[in-house]
């Protein structure tokens, strides 16, 4: 099948005037040497998108993901490279763009289904449905000034998914709107797929990419990072992030969410010190360094011990990025013996399945005395891995799940009348 | 993409064109109590101060002079408001420029469109003032106001795409453009009759003749006020000569002036704005 959308190499220079002269009279005045910095918002970006099938776009703010949907809408033009669409393109790109506040909703819908290529008389075939979904029936005559943005939005929504495009164009826009209405977009948005139209939608919500794309484009500083599968492609478009942000902030204290752990906490006395972190998995002899859902872990720990220690307990915790804490345990809360330790010495947790899905998790490690009084050493954040989920599903943990089916066992308390 | 491409695009999306037409109306009347009234009081307004003028003050001898005035002056100003909202019409409309696509020439056609239908209403004022004093007009010239109104949509149209692009990057060009049009107005025979300056030689009347625009009023005066000298003019003297002896396919020959002119504008705007249309979206 010909692809919809052809992404041939395409780089979008911006021109960064310190001053925007836009008089006849400044610009005589200035010809020829009006400073600006050039400013790649994209470069050689160069990707298909088949007829029928969903493409992400992710990347973090200023990533040059709006403009790629921009070219590609044809608002604006690529400095260099082409971009072939096939079929009508219905572009979503800011709630209601287009609609003018003097208008009623009625009028802005006409108008708004026209700028699309949509004739009056098929408009008017198809208003009764936009209307309904848009959930506007009362307002639909009231001038737009007076709507709120909530309406705004789903009006701009509603015009978009029904005029029937070949090709749309979404940009952040799902992310607005009230939940009720966002499921119905997003419910919309997979009646589209499964018509077998082309949708190409920009965001930062890596769930979202993983729910309803087929594949997804990650970018990065005007650059394309990876074209792959969505599972894939959130786990690089989560390494582009902490990228994004090393560079920003050389010190990493200060990207510290993780308040909840006790700032004043000793180093530890150093009396036993952890001398290196290993984490294993099955992954690491396939050559990826992330592991899948459900997939065993080793971390190992070596550490030394300055003079012969007795009382002491191995402590792990697990953070995920936001601080989260979601797991943490030590030697002494599982009642485990441990053995003295009297110079170098290497324990291991050994984690049968890692029931989580993706993301990248934190290692926090303690070496304590087993009433937890003193602190030999603490490693906060020592070490990281990631998981990365190929599925659909979508959340932080897997559960272990299966389906059945069958006749009714468990009673009909939430129909209405038959519960307490 | 050419400027046959271009020019296909917009007949394409000619529906469009319609809508924004319409809805501009729509807005700039919305709030208004006196609604499309206010669009007949500028002509008014105009006939009473030049009638006070001209007729009143310097005693011009032009008979009936209202119809005079008036058929050149509604030329006249569906040429002169319809150039400067067309002119403005991009960057009045940013929003829609910088979050939809669609042919951006349709924006100043859109100005000019609107301009056109207030054109009709204020003719509405003419044909009240003609059937009021049973006017003769020329029958035999009517056929041609059509063909002047065509070359006049294209010569406003094609300078208004022109300058709407040209606004976008030098956004003085709409204060440039009411001096411009304030200059233009006299240099074309809507007071002043045509055979005043005409029958002059040397190379500033030739000058003068390229007008674009004055072949369509020409053709209006010919075919609406019809009458070609004034035999008895005021205080005595010889007849004083109004409009040009020409025949009927003298008039249709200047015309042609006009189209050539307006076709020519069309090309080069299209070509223009087509390549600036990429910057829009980053301009505004």
């Amino acid at each position: 099948m010909a692809a919809a959308i052809e992404v041939r190499s395409v780089s979008k220079q911006f021109k960064l005037y310190h001053e925007h002269y836009t008089s006849l009279k400044e610009r005589v005045v200035h010809y020829g040497r009006i400073p600006y910095e050039p400013f790649m918002a994209l470069t050689e970006i160069d990707f298909d998108v088949e007829a029928g099938s969903t493409v992400g776009i992710l990347g973090h703010n200023g990533c040059g993901k709006s403009t790629l949907l921009k070219c590609i809408a044809g608002i604006l033009q690529p400095t260099r490279g082409e971009i072939v669409t096939r079929g009508r393109v219905a572009a979503l790109l800011e709630l209601g763009a287009g609609f003018n506040h003097e208008l009623t909703g009625r009028e802005n819908v006409f108008m708004n289904a026209s700028i699309l290529g949509l004739s009056k008389k098929d408009t008017a075939l198809i208003f009764d449905e936009i209307v309904a979904f848009s959930e506007l029936d009362k307002f639909i005559d009231m001038q737009v000034r007076h709507y709120s943005s909530g309406m705004y939005v789903r009006l701009g929504f509603a015009v978009a998914v029904n005029v029937e495009p070949d090709i749309l164009l979404v940009d952040e826009v799902l992310a607005v709107g009230d939940e009720a209405f966002q499921r119905k977009c997003i419910e919309r948005v997979k009646k589209f797929q499964q018509e077998g139209r082309t949708i190409l939608f920009v965001t930062h919500a890596a769930d979202l990419v993983r729910r309803i794309c087929d594949r997804a484009v990650v970018l990065d500083h005007g650059k394309m990072v990876i074209d792959a599968k969505p599972g894939e492609a959130v786990r690089v478009f989560r390494e582009s992030l902490h990228g994004g942000e090393l560079n920003e902030s050389d010190e990493p204290e200060e990207e510290a969410p993780l308040a909840e752990v006790e700032a004043s906490r000793p180093e530890g006395t150093h009396r036993v010190r952890i001398t290196n972190v290993a984490i294993d998995h099955p992954g690491l002899r396939l050559n990826r360094n992330w592991l899948l859902p459900d997939e065993a872990m080793t971390i190992r720990v070596a550490y030394h011990a300055s003079e012969r220690t007795d009382d002491l307990l191995f402590g792990i915790a697990f953070h995920d990025e936001n601080g989260n804490h979601l797991f943490g345990t030590n030697t002494a809360v599982l009642g485990l013996d441990v053995p003295p330790a009297d110079g170098d010495g290497e324990m291991s947790f050994e984690f049968h399945r890692v029931p989580l899905l993706d993301g990248t998790y934190l290692v926090t490690l303690a070496i304590q005395s087993s009433d937890e009084g003193t602190v030999y050493d603490w490693r906060e954040q020592q070490a990281s891995f990631e998981v990365m989920n190929p599925t659909r599903t979508s959340g932080l943990v897997s559960f272990p799940i299966d389906v059945h089916f069958g006749r009714p066992s468990i009673g009909m308390d939430l129909v209405e009348g038959t519960g307490a | 993409m050419t400027a046959r491409e271009r020019l296909s695009r917009i007949v394409v999306r000619r529906e469009l064109l319609v809508g924004m037409v319409r809805n501009e109306l729509k807005i700039k009347y919305k709030n208004s109590v006196l609604g499309f009234a206010w669009s007949l009081l500028n002509p008014l307004l105009y006939l009473v101060v030049f009638y006070v003028a001209f007729t009143i003050i310097l005693g011009s001898s032009i008979p009936s002079f209202p119809i005079w005035l008036l058929s050149g002056l509604l030329v006249w100003n569906l040429f002169s408001t319809g150039l400067g909202a067309a002119t403005g019409s991009v960057v009045a409309n940013s929003g829609l420029v910088k979050k939809v696509s669609f042919p951006r020439e349709i924006l100043p056609l859109a100005s000019v469109g609107s301009m056109l239908v207030h054109f009709f209403l204020q003719s509405l004022v003419l044909f009240t003032v003609l059937a009021a004093v049973r006017w003769h007009v020329a029958w035999a010239y009517i056929p041609l106001i059509p063909l002047a109104l065509v070359a006049l949509l294209l010569v406003t149209s094609a300078l208004g795409i022109l300058l709407s692009a040209v606004n976008v990057y030098l956004r003085d060009t709409s204060h440039f453009l009411e001096l411009a049009l304030l200059a233009w107005f006299w240099i074309t025979p809507v007071v002043y009759p045509f055979q005043l300056v005409g029958i002059r030689g040397g190379w500033s009347t030739k000058l003068w003749l390229t007008n674009p625009v004055t072949p369509i009023v020409v053709v209006f005066q010919r075919a609406i006020y019809a009458k070609l000298t004034n035999p008895h003019p005021k205080g005595g003297g010889p007849p004083i000569q109004l409009l040009p002896h020409w025949p009927y396919w003298g008039f249709l020959a200047y015309l042609g002036w006009s189209f050539a002119f307006g076709l020519v504008v069309l090309t080069l705007a299209v070509r223009v704005f087509g390549r600036s249309e990429a910057n829009f979206a980053e301009e505004l």
